[in-house]
């Protein structure tokens, strides 16, 4: 099950994926960035809090919206990875490729 | 010790499939890390032969056998769709997925990184991918 939420806190689009990303349902994340940028969002975090799982389907779609967001210069970050799915991203080297902050805080002060 | 599965082709299935192994894996040596890991290699491969070999066709299954040995875990999976031989796959370089916007390779190279032993066969018809998890490794 996965349920999607977003908040704008201006000029920050908060995107709050609870659940499990896999092939059944990441196109749901896939239509919330889209819609996000759509509307114009220059700055996305995402608050990985409630991401219980995520399967290579999940990260795909990020990793197939990083030059859309060059290009827009559009900001991603994420924050708040349990551990184990922190892991997930670290062995494909994503943690190299997207700004990963241990919580909001720190997402929020790193300009 | 062995635990059998099959599962439907449908994309749906793999959160049955994690049930499966949640409690499954429960039971033996490996670390919660490790448990979460075999687990997410495990329904990569599973995803590709539901998706690729299979389009997500219902009336077709896959198979997943789990067998428990002293030092190691090893995971069978077995389908009779078009053989996809993992071992042959180059699993792109992930500036390749991010130029190429590619949504897919990304769970082959999971797999490579994460299990053991990767071994594949065809007899007959009936493809076989196992897996391997030394305790410890």
């Amino acid at each position: 099950m996965l349920s999607i939420e977003t908040q704008l806190e201006n000029p920050n689009h908060i995107l709050i994926p609870k659940g499990e990303i896999d092939a059944s349902n990441s196109v749901q994340l896939d239509e919330s960035i889209r819609k996000l940028l759509e509307e114009g969002a220059k700055s996305i975090l995402v608050d990985g809090s409630f991401i219980e799982y995520i399967s290579s389907a999940g990260l795909g779609v990020f990793m197939s919206y990083l030059e859309d967001f060059q290009e827009r210069g559009v900001s991603l970050k994420i924050f708040s990875l349990s551990p184990r799915v922190l892991e997930v991203f670290k062995i494909l080297g994503l943690d190299r490729l997207i700004p990963i902050f241990p919580n909001k805080e720190a997402a929020l002060n790193d300009k | 010790m062995e635990h059998k599965i099959q599962l439907f082709c449908q994309t749906t299935a793999l959160s049955e499939l994690r049930k499966f192994l949640n409690k499954n894996l429960s039971q033996i040596k490996l670390s919660e890390k490790d448990r979460h890991q075999v687990t997410l290699a495990v329904e990569e491969v599973c995803a590709n032969l539901i998706i690729h070999s299979h389009q997500c066709n219902e009336q077709e299954q896959i198979s997943l056998n789990l067998i428990n040995e002293e030092d190691r875990v090893i995971f069978e999976i077995q389908d009779r769709g078009k053989a996809f031989n993992i071992l042959d796959y180059e699993a792109p370089d992930l500036k390749t997925v991010v130029s190429e916007k590619r949504k897919g390779g990304l769970g082959i190279i999971l797999v490579k990184k994460i299990m053991d032993e990767i071994e594949f066969e065809s007899q007959e018809g009936t493809n076989t991918c196992r897996l391997t998890k030394f305790f410890g490794s």
